[in-house]
């Protein structure tokens, strides 16, 4: 408790800079990483990630000597040009996106190696940290780059703001944008350049290989929450902040832990959570939501059942034993028990001394599955042409998910037909 | 050319050879990006692999990484099929998890471990000629990466000449495939498997990102040149040789990394395929284009 509260305080300047700057950091790369990845381009992060490398090498290579800023100018030409090239490799042969990326990013990144390496062999002693643009380095960030960090996701965010609605437009429906006069291409190239800017700063914190987690995973576990753009930048946005001062209490509390890869892992937990756990979207929900489904058609399929056996005497409320409830229809016993104890508990069926019969209630419901049944079976038969002999599988599954108002439609369209194509009687709605 | 020259040609060589014949399936599957998410998602295998055997016992780091290899495929797929997540957010996400992953168990075990990001990431080609393998008699054998790589190579020829017909349909009509009764999932699984087992084998000597750049690049260089599998299979493995060849004196020029070097004639031999190929080059299909319009 003790170390948190230390930690809140900020009272030590390193651990001040570490975690302001692992916060701004995450947050404006997880707010342009929300449109790469809605723009279907993910990885491209990771090739421009990798390609930043020869950039820094060059511009120490020309200039000798380790100026920030000419080193983040280098990295940020060399970073573009991978873009660049990606786009023209796969727009000018048959190479498709993927391997386009794959190619750059490990050719660029060979040859920054090369230079990597042949300047740490040449002796320069200026050379030394030149390799924390490879892995990163948060622990070391000093209060020089946290004014970069800051005056970069500030820009990124001001942008972002203002040209909110372009974006939007160009994320999800390019060819709208430019029907309406937008310019589309200025806009691409305006967010690339964007990327490539929070690339090129967050790399000397994180490093290469992770920079494009810090992209990627915030969005990937945003769009899970929700479906609004607006909403989907926050969340991703806060998400990255609170796993960025996390990451930095981490290395702060055991300090042989890097925060860069503390960062990820909790990035990368959030998301995983978000995968199984969102509400409508999560792998949970959608099988919770496809169990009641499946409960609700066995149900129905029971009434349906008891309806038939109806059918046959003419006697509606006539009891019948489960055996020959099984006999119409066959079922697996566990579920079909199950689903008549809640068709019981919602009145539909009840159970008197010789087995079970359709409540008033009961019966309603099972001519309307019944009808929509037999309404399918006509329509597709009459307008579709479809043999008689062949719809009654379709229907078996439709009749459980037509609305009240397609009802409606069909029988208008029909003409409030009376009888299905094998001469059975449609029950009327009451 | 003295022997230890002659030694790291001949492992740049049979790495070239292993994993351009890999990716040639993998290009052709559009998995370029799934290659290379498996070779930074197997830093965890190996460390795991490192702690439990205590050594680096080469077997068991081949077998820990195949593993996690295999399972970082298999969560790409779980996040794309079950959660829905966006194919290429899913790869991005699942093999920064892993490598992440790694480097923390790397700086957990930092005293155990003798590994590092820099070694997984462009390894060291030049210090092939030092291991080497001696018999109890004191015969020496050569280096022992190659032989490891040599084993590997054997396998993939064997598994590739084997099943060509499989990998073959599976990649190019898996509807048909499936039709005839070869199962998708099960040559997905092999054939990223197989992957891993390379990445492995080449990790210690090339480092992760050679071995992409060699995975891709080839491939890709032999598809500009022609549309025939076997044709494009036999062009990468030579053009892969030839950019460890080259790569290495290159590197030797430059005073640098002899990894870094091949990737760049790789590109090299890219750009000139991408600008000459007399079939799909810029300027064949600017000559054509400019036919049609004429016509």
């Amino acid at each position: 408790m003790n170390t948190l509260w230390e930690f809140l305080s900020m009272s030590d300047a390193n651990v001040r800079f570490v975690t302001i700057g692992s916060v701004l950091l995450a947050a404006s790369s997880a707010v342009v990483g929300c449109f790469t990845v809605l723009r279907k381009r993910a990885l491209v992060g990771d090739a421009v990630a990798h390609a930043v490398l020869p950039g820094v090498c060059l511009a120490f290579i020309l200039t000798g000597e380790k100026n920030p800023l000419i080193l983040l100018l280098g990295s940020f030409l060399t970073g573009w040009l991978s873009l660049i090239i990606i786009d023209f490799i796969s727009a000018n042969s048959r190479i498709k996106e993927d391997t386009a990326i794959g190619l750059v990013l490990s050719v660029f990144f060979g040859i920054g190696i090369l230079f990597l390496t042949s300047i740490q062999h040449s002796g320069n002693e200026n050379q030394s940290g030149l390799d924390k643009f490879l892995f990163g380095s948060a622990a070391a960030l000093v209060g020089q780059d946290l004014i970069t960090f800051g005056a970069v996701a500030l820009l990124l965010l001001i942008c972002v703001t203002l040209l909110y609605k372009e974006f939007k437009l160009l994320s999800f429906d390019p060819a709208y944008a430019r029907t309406i006069g937008l310019p589309v291409r200025g806009l691409e190239l305006l967010l690339t350049t964007l990327t490539v800017l929070a690339v090129v700063v967050g790399i000397q914190s994180v490093g290469v290989v992770l920079m494009s987690a810090m992209l990627i995973t915030p969005a990937a576990a945003a769009r899970f929450w929700t479906d609004r753009l607006g909403a989907m930048v926050i969340i991703a946005a806060s998400m990255s902040a609170f796993c960025g001062a996390t990451g930095a209490f981490v290395s702060f509390t055991a300090p042989a832990m890097p925060t860069g890869p503390w960062i990820v892992m909790l990035l990368s937990m959030l998301a995983l959570l978000s995968f199984m756990f969102a509400p409508k979207k999560g792998i949970l929900a959608r099988y919770l939501l496809q169990r009641r489904i499946r409960k609700q058609m066995a149900r129905e399929n029971i009434l349906k059942t008891l309806f038939h056996l109806g059918e046959d005497t003419g006697e509606y409320s006539h009891s019948y034993s489960k055996k020959q409830i099984k006999q119409r229809r066959r079922q697996p016993l566990f579920q079909m028990k199950s689903s008549m104890q809640e068709l019981r508990r919602k009145n539909l069926i009840r159970k008197g001394p010789e087995g079970w019969s359709l409540t008033e209630a009961g019966k309603k419901e099972a001519q309307r599955v019944v009808r929509l049944h037999r309404l399918w079976e006509l329509y597709l038969t009459e307008y579709l042409q479809v043999a008689s002999d062949h719809v009654h599988e379709d229907a078996e599954t439709i009749e459980h998910v037509l609305t009240p108002e397609l009802e409606q439609r069909l029988e208008e369209l029909l003409n409030h037909p009376t009888a299905d194509p094998h001469q059975s009687s449609i029950p009327q709605q009451p | 050319m003295n022997i230890d020259a002659f030694w790291i040609i001949f492992t740049g060589s049979l790495v070239a050879i292993c994993c351009s014949l890999l990716g040639c399936f993998l290009i052709l599957r559009r998995m370029a990006m799934v290659g290379d998410a498996i070779s930074h998602a197997v830093l965890p295998g190996i460390v795991l692999a490192f702690l439990f055997s205590g050594s680096r016992e080469v077997w068991t780091m081949l077998l820990g990484a195949a593993a996690l290899g295999v399972a970082c495929t298999f969560l790409i797929e779980f996040f794309h099929k079950k959660a829905l997540v966006q194919a290429d957010a899913s790869i991005g996400v699942t093999f920064t998890w892993l490598f992440a992953l790694g480097i923390i168990l790397i700086s957990v075990y930092a005293g155990k471990v003798d590994l590092d990001q820099d070694c997984v990431l462009y390894g060291e080609i030049a210090y092939v000629p030092l291991d080497l393998w001696l018999t109890e008699t004191g015969m020496n054998l050569g280096p022992r990466t190659v032989w490891i790589i040599g084993g590997v190579l054997l396998i993939l020829l064997l598994f590739i000449s084997l099943f060509y017909k499989q990998l073959y349909l599976t990649s190019f009509d898996p509807a048909f495939a499936a039709a005839i009764g070869i199962s998708t999932t099960l040559w997905y699984y092999l054939l990223m498997g197989a992957v891993s087992l390379t990445t492995v084998a080449a990790f210690e000597s090339v480092g992760a990102i050679l071995v992409v750049a060699l995975m891709v690049g080839p491939p890709a260089t032999a598809y500009l040149l022609t549309d025939n599998l076997k044709k494009i299979l036999v062009i990468s493995s030579l053009l892969g040789v030839i950019a460890s060849a080259a790569g290495f004196y290159l590197a030797l020029w430059l005073n640098g990394s002899v990894a870094g070097a091949i990737s760049a004639v790789i590109g090299l031999q890219f750009l000139l395929a991408f600008v000459f190929s007399p079939t799909h080059g810029l300027i064949s299909r600017r000559r054509i284009r400019t036919a049609v319009a004429r016509a």
